[in-house]
Formats: C-alpha cells, sequence, structure tokens
C-alpha cells in the first residue's frame, strides 16, 4: 500500500494490469451468464424468472462491498493520511450508485412476477433504497467542495457515518418479517441454496466483483489524471498572471 | 460558569434574540402541516392515521432548514476560529453547539406538534405520547444535523446539501418515532420497543455525532 502512495508508480501498475483484468472479466462473465441461462435449472416454483437472481444478487453483494471500500479508503484518509486513498474513494462511489441502481431495478423486475408488485417498503429494499441516497449524498458532496483535499476528508467523514447502513442491511432480513428471502447464502448453517444454483451465482459473483476492480482501477487512473489536469491548468493561469502583471 | 455552560448560554440567547429564528421555524412548521390536507383531501379518518407520520417529517424538515444556522453564523464572523482555538475541545463545542439547536428548534417543535396533530385529527390520548416520543427523538435529529452542518460549512446551496446527505440519517429516526406512536393508536403491540429504540438511536447520536462533527469541522476551517 505504502509503495503505490506514488501516483507514477500507480498508473503504471493499472497499466500492466488493466489488459489481463479485461480479459478475465470477460472470461468470467462470459462462462457465469452461459452458466446462468443455458447450465442452471429453471426453479421449481418461479420458473425462468429466478435467472434474474444471478444479476440481482451479485450487483446487491456489490454495491454494500463497495460502500465498504470507501469506508476503508475513508479510514485511509482520516487516519493514514495515504495519499491515493481519497483518490480511491472517489472514484468508487459513482461504481457503487451504479451497482446499487441495478440490484433496485432488477430487484423490482423481478418482484413484479414473483410477488405481484414492483416495489414495497420491507427492511431490505428501504435500506437498499437508503444505500443509494448515501452514495447520491456523497456524490454531491464531493462535487460541492472545489478544493480537493477539504472534499476528501468531508466525504471520508460521511462515508463512515454512513457505514453504519451495511450491516443494518444484512440482518434486515434477519431482525424485521420482510417480504424479501431471508439470507439463504451467507449463513451460519451454510447455504440453503441448491448447489445447481449455487454455482452460477458465485461465477457471476466473481466476474462482477473483478469488475469492479477494473472500473474502480479505470477510474481511480482517470481521477489522478483530472487532478494532473487541473495543476496544469492553474500552473498555466498563475503564468499568465506573472506574465501579464 | 464554566466555558462550556457559558457558551450555551450564549448559544441560546443569540438564538432567541434573532429577529424571529424560532418563530420562523414554528412558523414553517405550521405552515407545512396545514398545507396537508389540501394536497391529501380533508377525510379526517385518513388524516388521522398519518397524522404521526405527518408531523414526524414535518418536523424533520424545520429541523434540518435550520440546521445550517449551528454553526454558520459563527462561522462567518471568525468567532468559530476563536472558539476552536479556545479550551474547549472540539467534540464538546460541536455537543454544546448541538444541544443549544435541540433546545431551541428541537424542543419547541415537539411542543407545538401536539397542537398541529388537532389539525390533523390525531386522537387526543395519543398526544402525550407524542410529545414523549419527540422529545426522545429530537436530539437525535439536532446532533446528526449538526454532522451535515459541519460537512457543508460555507459551501453554496448548502441547505439542499445539508437535507440530502442527513434525511437518509433520519430514516431509523423517523421509523422508530412514527411506529411508537402508531403502536398506541392502531395496532396492538406496545409503544415501548420503539420507543427505548428512538431513545438508544437518540443517546447514541449525543455520544457519537459530536465527534464526526468536529473531525468534519477541522476539515472545513483547515
Amino acid at each position: 500500500m505504502i509503495s503505490l502512495a506514488n501516483p507514477t508508480r500507480f498508473l503504471n501498475l493499472v497499466g500492466a494490469v488493466v489488459p489481463w483484468l479485461a480479459a478475465l472479466v470477460v472470461i468470467l462473465l462470459g462462462t457465469g451468464l452461459y452458466l446462468a441461462f443455458f447450465v442452471s435449472p429453471p426453479d421449481y416454483q418461479q420458473g425462468e424468472t429466478v435467472r434474474i437472481m444471478y444479476v440481482h444478487v451479485p450487483a446487491a453483494w456489490l454495491a454494500m462491498g463497495c460502500f465498504l471500500v470507501i469506508a476503508i479508503a475513508a479510514l485511509g484518509t482520516l487516519i493514514w493520511r495515504h495519499p491515493l486513498a481519497d483518490v480511491a474513494a472517489k472514484a468508487a462511489a459513482p461504481i457503487g450508485a451504479c451497482f446499487t441502481f441495478v440490484a433496485l431495478v432488477t430487484g423490482s423486475l423481478w418482484g413484479k412476477p414473483m410477488w405481484g408488485t414492483y416495489w414495497v417498503w420491507d427492511a431490505r429494499l428501504t435500506s437498499m433504497l437508503v444505500l443509494f441516497l448515501l452514495y447520491l449524498g456523497l456524490i454531491a458532496l464531493w462535487q460541492a467542495i472545489e478544493e480537493p483535499g477539504r472534499a476528501g476528508r468531508a466525504a471520508a467523514i460521511l462515508a463512515l457515518v454512513g457505514a453504519i447502513n451495511i450491516p443494518i442491511i444484512k440482518f434486515s432480513v434477519n431482525w424485521w418479517n420482510t417480504l424479501h428471502l431471508p439470507a439463504s447464502v451467507l449463513r451460519v448453517d451454510g447455504p440453503s441454496i441448491d448447489p445447481a444454483l449455487l454455482t452460477p451465482l458465485f461465477v457471476m459473483a466473481a466476474a462482477f466483483a473483478a469488475l469492479f476492480v477494473l472500473l474502480h482501477l479505470l477510474a481511480m487512473r482517470t481521477e489522478i489524471l483530472r487532478r494532473r489536469v487541473r495543476a496544469l491548468q492553474q500552473t498555466q493561469v498563475e503564468h499568465a498572471v506573472l506574465a501579464g502583471a | 460558569m464554566s466555558p462550556a455552560v457559558a457558551l450555551l448560554v450564549r448559544d441560546v440567547k443569540l438564538a432567541w434574540r434573532e429577529g424571529g429564528a424560532i418563530g420562523v421555524v414554528l412558523g414553517f412548521y405550521l405552515v407545512v402541516v396545514a398545507i396537508m390536507p389540501f394536497g391529501l383531501g380533508p377525510d379526517l379518518n385518513l388524516l388521522a392515521r398519518i397524522a404521526p407520520g405527518m408531523l414526524w417529517v414535518a418536523l424533520l424538515l424545520a429541523a434540518l432548514l435550520s440546521a445550517d444556522r449551528i454553526f454558520h453564523n459563527d462561522y462567518e464572523d471568525g468567532t468559530l476560529d476563536v472558539l476552536a482555538t479556545g479550551p474547549l475541545p472540539l467534540p464538546l463545542l460541536a455537543a454544546i453547539k448541538s444541544l443549544a439547536h435541540w433546545l431551541t428548534t428541537g424542543v419547541p417543535l415537539a411542543l407545538m406538534a401536539p397542537v398541529l396533530g388537532l389539525l390533523l385529527n390525531l386522537p387526543l390520548d395519543a398526544m402525550p405520547l407524542l410529545v414523549a416520543t419527540m422529545f426522545a427523538g429530537t436530539p437525535a435529529v439536532s446532533f446528526i444535523a449538526a454532522i451535515g452542518a459541519s460537512l457543508t460549512l460555507g459551501l453554496r446551496r448548502s441547505g439542499l446539501l445539508l437535507a440530502l446527505l442527513v434525511l437518509p440519517l433520519y430514516v431509523p429516526v423517523l421509523i422508530f418515532g412514527v411506529s411508537t406512536v402508531s403502536m398506541n393508536i392502531v395496532g396492538p403491540g406496545s409503544p415501548w420497543p420503539p420507543f427505548l429504540m428512538l431513545t438508544a438511536i437518540s443517546l447514541a447520536s449525543i455520544v457519537l455525532a459530536p465527534l464526526a462533527a468536529a473531525a468534519a469541522l477541522r476539515t472545513a476551517m483547515r
């Protein structure tokens, strides 16, 4: 982590890793989608619509995992003052918002044939919606504060305050009677889903995770380059002012 | 008088003397609750069912709109810098200002809520519980609003940004606050479990929120 604090070294690492990572994403996504749509059997109760699960569940896992990444980056900003920690947090926020949006929309489309309604105000859906609003708040705070240092620290504080929501989402289906399916994968007794459905699910989850890492690294690289452009523009303005004066 | 108490007295006096600050908050509360039946229709049964929720939501909005008063006036004229370099630790400073906000905004709103409940046909025997619930929940409202106020210190459109940042954090307060009163009116359950959860959230926010607000103040004043 410390060796990667140098932005140039980090950019070199990203340039080296991205092609392999992109290939890995293509392979995992291709395998996962093939398993999900052709190999996995239809559910005895839900029929073919169960296949939405292979997009909905990994997207929801990544939505929560991305907020944890932002929370850890927030610790890096506030406690260790790692130079790239706020770049990581700023880059991850829109990606996490997109994953949350995908989870909400696919869940809504799945809910209509399964429960008869597009939306219901139960614990899991409400706390995922609150997660989406927290992402929007983070993005808004980043954009509202002009100076990047202050923006990074303020967003880090907001991320740590909002991180309380993550355990609430995970355990909400256990604490309250909800319409949403109770915990069926990460349970003390082990998964309750049939292995034939579990394997494509894990492959899709790995594909989404690799996709998140790829997008995150690319977004971090873009943010570092954006800051360099801003610094160059400021230098240009200062030189112009000095030359003009 | 210790510095902490002196600061509290100063903030309460300033809020009281600032032209109509408390009155505007109460007026906003009244206006929002009064226009609800225009939008929802005058059916008294419907209004009675949604009265707890409406009173809580309007209270949150009224408290949020006055939240940037917590630090803004002192930030503008440099008093915040003097206070920050003074004898009080920054979290204690944030806590005292949040407490002053609660005393001058939260408590008046909580006391006015039963009066507005009459407009919404809230049953009379639910009113003591409503006031108790709001007294238990408004500390959380004020202390969490201070986090938002310190994060958005000195920014443009800080009022809207403050609301966007803080309203998702208010969701547990709202859920437990409304269900306490609804349990009493409608449900067969006891109102104690959500009331105790609400009190727990308030107590936790009194302890933890000033730490976050102080950290945000440090970043804003650097």
